[in-house]
């Protein structure tokens, strides 16, 4: 049974070291993520109260891109290599696994991110609590695409030209955490509290954990058997 | 009574019955629409409110509630096959999607050219509409599953899975923009639809209903039979169907 | 009696709104009758060409 304790953690370990021999590539959501917050300014113009006021969107909505150009490497290294097929024949817990692939990938790519998200909270000018709530919120929320998108990635394992129609399956997924998130964010810059926003958040990433994992085995099984 | 049942869940006698029932269900549903579209465009007095525009009712609510009902039949066929391993509700959820697809386009169509006069315009950031524009995200998003996936059988089972968590989600987004929306949308646009409909108003829009319902039927049927010959190609029964009946 | 059609047309002033859903709908419907009849078709003259001839059971 891979659902042991121990054999979790190999699993765990053995994606931390497969993400590890790529860290070259582990660096390309952190640098889309910059070069299109960065776009954003030319775009805005140089009134810097709209950009203070666009910065919080602006940084959910290119942290969610960046995610999500991420996805499809969850399963497609497994996949090209065959390791997925064993992984599904052999797995004690098909679902545990799913959840320890989209841990794998929160601790990859969008914690990586949110390191960036409080780089670009600086350039961008925004103040303390504007920046803590823009950190909580995305710390709160980003569970949720990577266990929505374990999902999406397992639908779409192995099919040509999957990463934009990964995008197209799980992009309308994502709003409800997009809505609170930024919502908390705006919140914050109008000196308001953030709390019930935060709860959603969190009711949204425990939602997800409990059933992604489930849904993202079924999606596994229905390509690979 | 579980055996009949279990009889018409085979492809091949779901076929005969779809063959059967398709033809009779358009003509039903023509005399509907026709009854529907009497009683909706000339003799429904026109709405003390919104004026002759309120037409526009009778086709925009049947398409509305059909884009709903053709998901229910996608992720209720769905689940069924995931559980079950039931072809036959393979087919009938890749016919469903098409057709719940251009249902929604249409309820969102005509709901722009209803809101135009009535609220100024085309679009508004509403729960109700927003959740409509998802629904048609996710179903064009099972149509491109189903067209990336080669193997029908291996698409027919993704697009299962990804039909149901659309139904985990639609709820959560529904809520989530409505939150959302009573939160960052002055309160300026009064919604449509009086509480009591007048009975000369309500009759033709169950007349229309129910048409909609009908040719919706009539049109699964009709694309569930060619998604059958597809899955069963090899099997005897499509062989002899199209040895006796091809047009060589 | 021409007046009569004309108001009727003209749905109160709202008929560019009215007719063009009315015709939407008529188009959409249509179309849906069409395409499925379209893609049966297609799917049984396909399945018939690649079928091997005699390779099913003969029923005559």
């Amino acid at each position: 049974m891979l659902s042991t304790p121990p054999a979790s953690l190999a699993i765990l370990r053995r994606e931390m070291l497969r993400l590890y021999r790529r860290r070259g590539q582990l660096m390309q959501p952190p640098l889309f993520f910059i070069l299109v917050a960065v776009m954003f300014p030319f775009a805005v113009g140089g009134d810097e109260n709209q950009l203070r006021a666009l910065a919080p969107a602006v940084v959910w909505v290119a942290l969610l891109l960046a995610t999500t150009l991420s996805l499809e490497d969850i399963f497609r290294g497994d996949h090209e290599d065959g390791s997925l097929e064993q992984l599904v024949l052999l797995a004690g817990s098909l679902p545990g696994a799913c959840a320890l692939k989209a841990l794998a990938h929160w601790l990859s790519t969008p914690v990586p991110l949110i390191a960036m998200a409080a780089l670009m909270s600086a350039v961008h000018g925004l103040q303390n609590e504007t920046r803590t709530a823009l950190l909580v919120s995305l710390l709160l929320g980003t569970p949720v695409f990577s266990l929505v998108g374990t999902i999406g990635s397992a639908l779409t394992v192995g099919v040509r030209g999957g990463a934009l129609l990964l995008a197209l399956l799980i992009l309308p997924l994502y709003i409800p955490v997009l809505i609170f998130g930024a919502g908390a964010v705006r919140n914050a810059t109008l000196s308001m509290a953030s709390g019930s926003e935060y709860f959603f958040l969190a009711g949204l990433s425990v939602l997800a954990a409990t059933l992604a994992p489930f849904a993202a085995a079924a999606g596994l099984r229905a390509r690979l058997v | 009574m579980f055996k009949t049942l279990h009889k018409y869940a085979s492809p091949m006698h779901f076929h005969a019955l779809a063959r059967r029932w398709s033809t009779p269900l358009l003509w039903l549903s023509a005399v509907l629409f026709a009854a529907g579209l009497a009683g909706g465009l000339v003799m429904a007095p026109a709405d003390y409110q919104q004026g002759e525009s309120f037409r526009i009712i009778y086709v925009h609510v049947p398409s509305a509630w059909l884009s709903m009902f053709a998901y229910m039949v996608m992720a209720g066929a769905g689940a069924v096959s995931l559980i079950w391993r039931v072809k036959l509700m393979d087919a009938l959820a890749r016919a469903a999607a098409p057709l719940g697809a251009s249902f929604t386009a249409l309820a969102l169509a005509t709901g722009s050219l209803w809101g135009k006069p009535m609220w100024g315009t085309w679009w508004v950031w509403d729960a109700r509409l927003t959740s409509e524009l998802l629904l048609l995200f996710l179903y064009l998003g099972y149509m491109a599953l189903q067209s990336a996936i080669d193997d029908r059988r291996a698409a027919a089972r993704a697009g299962a899975v990804l039909a149901v968590v659309g139904v985990v989600n639609i709820p959560i987004i529904h809520y989530s923009v409505e939150w959302w929306s009573t939160l960052h949308q002055p309160a300026t646009i009064t919604r449509l639809g009086a509480p009591a409909m007048a009975t000369s108003m309500l009759i033709p829009l169950l007349l229309m209903a129910l048409a909609f319902q009908l040719l919706f039927f009539a049109l699964l049927f009709i694309r569930a039979r060619s998604e059958l010959l597809e899955f069963e190609q090899r099997s005897l029964w499509v062989r002899e169907l199209l040895g006796q009946g091809s047009p060589r | 009696m021409t007046n009569e059609l004309r108001e009727f047309f003209a749905m109160g002033g709202y008929g560019l709104f009215v007719w063009s859903s009315y015709g939407l709908t008529a188009l959409l419907l249509v179309g849906n009758l069409v395409l499925a009849v379209r893609r049966e078709r297609r799917v049984i003259r396909e399945l018939s060409r690649r079928l091997p001839v005699g390779a099913g059971h003969d029923p005559a």
